[in-house]
């Protein structure tokens, strides 16, 4: 495969397979999602609604997407090859795009955890639950990806990603936790699609600023 | 040594015009405008509301001085828009305590969550206090500049994209919506109301000069030291 589209594939793969040598990053998702729902039994009064559990079944989504974020470019800067990856002959925003790329496979992996035990320990897992994981996940992961590169020029790398994507998140959690615990997720729906579709235009776009020097 | 003075008068005049029209806008909120139904804790609409048009107007200011910094790569662009920005977080959090003092004497609550503008004010306040945490932890040079400016332009998209959402999340968090919307502002209402967006704006011009004058001198000093010094 070549072009565009084959530098992308190439350095997700790159991603995914370092991933999959190290372990770094997807089994400490994963716990931590598993933990995160743990607690919630015990945040959660008796009588509670299963609105409320849905609720927080989306706090432990971003918590976890933002776990997993902190280490977006983490391979990079251990081994000092960020600037080998800028020098290589990709279009910036192929970076972007296969780092959005990982971190959609990774959360999408613990996802599939963070759904069973859901389903086991609170409450029923729908269809509306399920297309608003699939949305809210490409706007955490496109927006994510981009200011996760921002971090990593500043001095307090993980400490500014949370401050960084949190604001920008909240739309996102609007619409998912709307679609979860509505009658009517259309419109909701499709409001994720629309914060997907702005926000992934918008990073794709100024990537290469927040890397260039 | 003109080119420096240039702008100082600038700053000047915007000043002058600023305090003139804060005085005449304060007369005519308590002399001219008529008592609204509400009582006299309305009288606060006149200042509350322009200043969040004024930080609505310097964010979006701040915004496209960040595009002209990325597009044109014109020098002194990423100044000019981190200066509309840190004016815009001043004016925001007026924004916020001018709508809380209002809520606390029309509702009784210092906070609503059923007031959409003031929900959508904290969420872009929050955005933007990062701004300045993010640019303050990133060594200064273009690298600085280039990621500053792209954050500003997140901003100018979070702002109707948060609007919406806030809009949206009231159907299922206060599916009881304030009604805000009484009768239509009278003509002497609707006009003390523009002297004090106009003050706000004057006032608003005044200080962004002001800072900026500082700033370049700032730099320029900088530059002189380092000069002497080598």
């Amino acid at each position: 495969m070549k072009g565009y589209l084959g530098d992308v594939v190439t350095l997700t793969v790159k991603d995914l397979r370092l991933e999959f040598r190290a372990r770094d990053t997807l089994p400490a998702m994963a716990l931590f999602v598993l933990s995160t729902m743990t607690i919630f039994h015990f945040a959660l009064p008796s009588g509670s609604a299963d609105e409320a559990a849905l609720g927080l079944l989306w706090i432990a989504i971003l918590f976890t997407a933002l776990l997993g974020l902190t280490r977006t470019y983490a391979p990079e800067r251990e081994q000092s090859m960020f600037d080998g990856l800028l020098l290589s002959p990709v279009d910036r925003s192929a970076i972007w795009l296969a780092k959005t790329l990982a971190a959609l496979v990774f959360l999408a992996a613990v996802e599939l955890v963070a759904l069973l035990a859901f389903w086991l320990f609170f409450a029923h897992v729908g269809w509306s639950l399920l297309a608003a994981v699939a949305l809210a996940d490409i706007g955490l992961c496109a927006v994510g990806a981009l200011v996760a590169a921002m971090a990593t020029a500043s001095r307090s790398r993980e400490l500014i990603l949370p401050l960084l994507l949190l604001p920008l998140t909240i739309p996102v959690i609007v619409g998912a936790v709307g679609a979860s615990v509505t009658d009517e997720p259309g419109k909701y729906l499709a409001f994720l699609a629309m914060y997907d579709a702005i926000f992934s235009l918008i990073a794709w776009a100024t990537f290469e600023y927040v890397v260039a020097e | 040594m003109k080119k420096l003075a240039a702008p100082l008068d600038n700053a000047v005049g915007l000043a002058l015009l600023a305090t003139v029209l804060i005085g005449v806008a304060t007369a005519l909120t308590f002399f001219y405008a008529p008592v609204d139904q509400d009582g006299l804790n309305q009288k606060i609409f006149y200042f509350h509301v322009p200043i969040a048009l004024t930080a609505y107007a310097t964010f979006g200011w701040g915004a496209w001085k960040a595009l002209v910094h990325l597009w044109k790569k014109k020098p002194g662009a990423d100044l000019e828009s981190y200066v509309a920005i840190h004016l815009g977080t001043i004016f925001g959090s007026l924004t916020l305590i001018t709508g809380a003092i209002w809520a606390k004497l029309r509702w009784g609550h210092w906070w609503l969550w059923g007031e959409k503008e003031l929900v959508l004010f904290l969420v872009i306040f929050l955005f933007y206090c990062t701004y300045f945490m993010l640019r303050y932890s990133i060594e200064a040079g273009p690298r600085r500049a280039n990621i500053s400016a792209v954050y500003a332009l997140f901003g100018v998209v979070l702002i109707p994209v948060s609007f919406l959402a806030i809009r949206l999340a009231e159907n299922y968090i206060h599916p009881i919506a304030f009604n805000k919307n009484g009768p239509q502002m009278a003509g002497s209402q609707f006009g003390t109301f523009l002297v004090c967006l106009a003050a706000m704006f004057a006032l608003a011009g005044a200080l962004y000069r002001l800072e900026l004058l500082g700033k370049r001198l700032d730099t320029k000093l900088r530059e002189l030291r380092e000069l002497v010094l080598s």
